[in-house]
């Protein structure tokens, strides 16, 4: 087995003249061909950044696009096949698959914890195929497109997508720096029919409404944040003026429920459906399609901040990302209850 | 013995007073901050004498606090009772009432409930329906195969159709979406009550207390059943007619509050263990004592699980930290009281 490896390395040390050095996020050096022509994303993270980036070098998606989904991407991405999950949780993906799909480098999206960095050696070890792992945190996300660019040889188009990204953090930034602590509104992150399960600060799940100048409500006890469930006597202590969920079944309900009745949020008509197209707007995967989000959150908290209509907005956004011009029916149709007042539906 | 007679009475009473102790304890404390104004105003509109509209506090108290305490109550209760009668039913201290499968195939019903986004009322429909689906098929495999030992068969079928069920719980858990649906379903196969409402009681109750009036008003021929088949026979039961009953009605008490709480493991084991340590194995009185008893343990739990932190802890993972180590204690005492 060893020397097995080290003919491998051999391999792929003695072809610099088709091959480039990359460093990843995690400081492995990644040998990456000079033309990458097929690429596969290990996750849902990270297929995301892939079709923005380079819908024509997919090899497949980790899941597939749902039907409500297709119409928002580009007929070449559109039909690819299923290839499964690589990324260490629940694996789904059969290494055999993914040989077959012969990508030229395998990239993850997200977290570079040391688990997904000897996940990606392995993964690298054993298929012999590159496998660049990325930072997928918020604040990293320009640098970590531009470094896809470079690895995909498509540079100017992350240039471009980066630099939206970092145009969108600096009017956060430039408008919300004044923000009094007073005036932060305090939001409530509802998951699930009942609306009982939510994320605590800090986690990625709501990373978004905290970037987009908000306080989430479900403060963490100790540990790092993440998805936790929650009694509703909870949530009317918080005393949140502002709900976001992205159940349908919850957004259709609360308002008939006496008891989320009592709830300033419900009170005030301010719970607000995230929408989910083409990707999720604030998770659901918590990658570069959380950008649209942001935009949206600034909008419902602090209107006389961000005054712009968020249908051109988002309209601009679906043509940059996921380069789709969208009907004025469509969007309606994916802004449905993310609105105030007499838009909703 | 009159002796023994005044020590089980006061076995009863103590019983109903930590009931009634821990009722007090849970409707006072959480997370909400309530006053006596509060519940005096919430308890003279229930009687038809408050006026105005109800204040946070009585919205709190009547709609949040009060359900929840009583279906803490009624899941305790009813998961100990079913336990006691399928312990009792299958002589064998081992029996929880999972033994034929009615909680996987209630949390199959509940997950494949989250995969398909259906209403909350959908979900807990879907765990009911499966749930006792679940032990019908186990009872007509069984019936099926005419086993020499009925029972062995039964508790085979059931662990047989138990490890399908927790199979397709698998399958579903990696089709499910894994930022939406899969914590939901992690959640659900622990246990909880928070989103317990008034209108889940108001459809629950009515069912355990179906389940339960034939045990109480079998009891004593369900007392005769744990001396044997055969000696039941013998002094004129008809078993296979009564297991098929004692089944039933074990299964619709365990599936109707397993589909508000989701899965709570232990109850049904370690509780009807205790009450036999301080009635006896007799199940008229048995019966009675594991119903209490469940019902004040599941309250202190449910009451720790919504006050530890701000977020919930999971039913399943308390009543397993505190039930193992207090049953391991209970063993050490060296109490041989298995009849």
């Amino acid at each position: 087995m060893p020397h097995l490896l080290a003919i491998c390395l051999l391999f792929l040390l003695s072809a610099p003249l088709s091959a480039r050095e990359l460093g990843d996020a995690t400081g492995r050096t990644v040998v990456v061909p000079d033309r990458v022509e097929r690429v596969m994303a290990a996750g849902p993270n990270a297929a995301v950044p892939l079709y923005v980036l380079a819908p024509a070098k997919m090899v497949g998606w980790p899941s597939a696009p749902r039907p409500n989904e297709r119409e928002f991407i580009v007929p070449a991405a559109r039909d690819l096949p299923e290839l499964g999950r690589l990324t260490g949780r629940g694996d789904t993906a059969n290494v055999e698959v993914v040989l077959k799909a012969k990508p030229d480098v395998i990239f993850d999206f997200g977290s570079v914890a040391p688990t997904y960095a000897s996940l990606a050696e392995r993964v690298e070890q054993q298929t012999g195929i590159p496998y660049l792992l990325v930072d997928g945190r918020l604040d990293k996300t320009p640098a970590s497109i531009r470094l896809l660019g470079t690895a995909f040889g498509v540079s100017e188009r992350a240039e471009a997508i980066a630099r939206y990204v970092e145009e969108t953090e600096q009017l956060l930034n430039q408008r919300l720096k004044d923000l009094p602590e007073a005036a932060r509104r305090r939001v409530y992150l509802a998951r699930q029919p009942n609306g009982l399960e939510t994320g605590l600060r800090g986690s990625i799940n709501t990373e978004i409404i905290e970037r987009a100048g908000g306080v989430n409500v479900a403060e963490r006890a100790t540990g790092r944040g993440g998805i936790a469930n929650v009694s509703i006597e909870q949530v009317l202590a918080w005393m949140p003026d502002t709900i976001i969920t992205w159940d349908a079944n919850f957004f259709a309900s609360h308002a008939t429920d006496p008891v989320w009745a009592a709830v300033p949020a419900v009170v005030n008509k301010r719970v607000f459906l995230a929408p989910r197209l083409p990707f999720g707007w604030i998770d659901a995967p918590p990658s570069i399609n959380r950008v649209i989000g942001l935009r949206w959150i600034a909008g419902l908290l602090y209107p006389d901040r961000f005054p712009e209509d968020i249908h051109q907005v988002a309209r601009e956004f679906i043509k940059l990302f996921y380069q789709t011009d969208v009907s004025d029916a469509q969007l309606d149709r994916i802004l449905a209850g993310a609105q105030p007042g007499e838009r909703r539906r | 013995m009159p002796e023994r007679k005044t020590l089980r009475t006061s076995v009863v009473v103590l019983l109903v007073a930590a009931l009634v102790l821990t009722l007090i304890v849970a409707l006072a404390i959480g997370p909400y901050p309530l006053n006596w104004a509060d519940v005096s105003r919430a308890a003279m509109r229930l009687f038809g004498a408050g006026e105005g509209t109800a204040s946070p506090g009585e919205v709190v108290f009547v709609r949040v606090r009060l359900p929840r305490v009583a279906a803490a109550a009624l899941v305790g209760a009813a998961l100990a009772g079913a336990g006691t009668a399928y312990q009792t039913l299958f002589r064998n201290p081992l029996v929880s009432p999972d033994i034929l499968g009615v909680a996987t195939g209630a949390g199959l019903g509940a997950v494949l409930g989250i995969l398909l986004s259906l209403p909350v009322a959908g979900i807990q429909g879907l765990a009911f329906l499966l749930g006792l689906a679940t032990v019908a098929l186990v009872y007509l495999i069984s019936a099926a195969l005419h086993g020499h030992d009925r029972t062995l068969v039964l508790v085979l079928s059931g662990v047989v159709v138990g490890a399908l069920a927790g199979a397709c719980i698998s399958l579903v858990k990696i089709l499910a979406d894994p930022y939406d649906q899969l914590p939901a379903i992690t959640f659900w196969l622990l246990g909880s009550l928070a989103g317990v409402k008034v209108g889940d009681l108001a459809v629950v109750a009515p069912l355990v207390f179906a389940g339960l009036i034939p045990l109480v008003l079998l009891r004593w021929r369900i007392g005769v059943l744990s001396l044997g088949d055969d000696e039941a026979r013998a002094l004129g039961v008809d078993v296979s007619r009564l297991r098929a009953i004692v089944i039933g009605a074990a299964t619709l008490m365990t599936a109707s509050v397993v589909a508000i709480s989701g899965v709570i493991g232990w109850i049904g084991l370690m509780i009807p263990h205790i009450a036999r340590m301080m009635v006896g194995p007799n199940f008229d009185r048995l019966l009675p004592a594991s119903m209490l008893l469940g019902a004040s343990f599941m309250l202190l739990v449910d009451t720790l699980a919504r006050t530890l932190a701000r977020i919930e802890t999971p039913l399943g993972i308390l009543t397993a930290v505190l039930g193992a180590p207090f049953f391991l204690w209970l063993l050490a005492r060296g109490r041989k009281t298995w009849g």
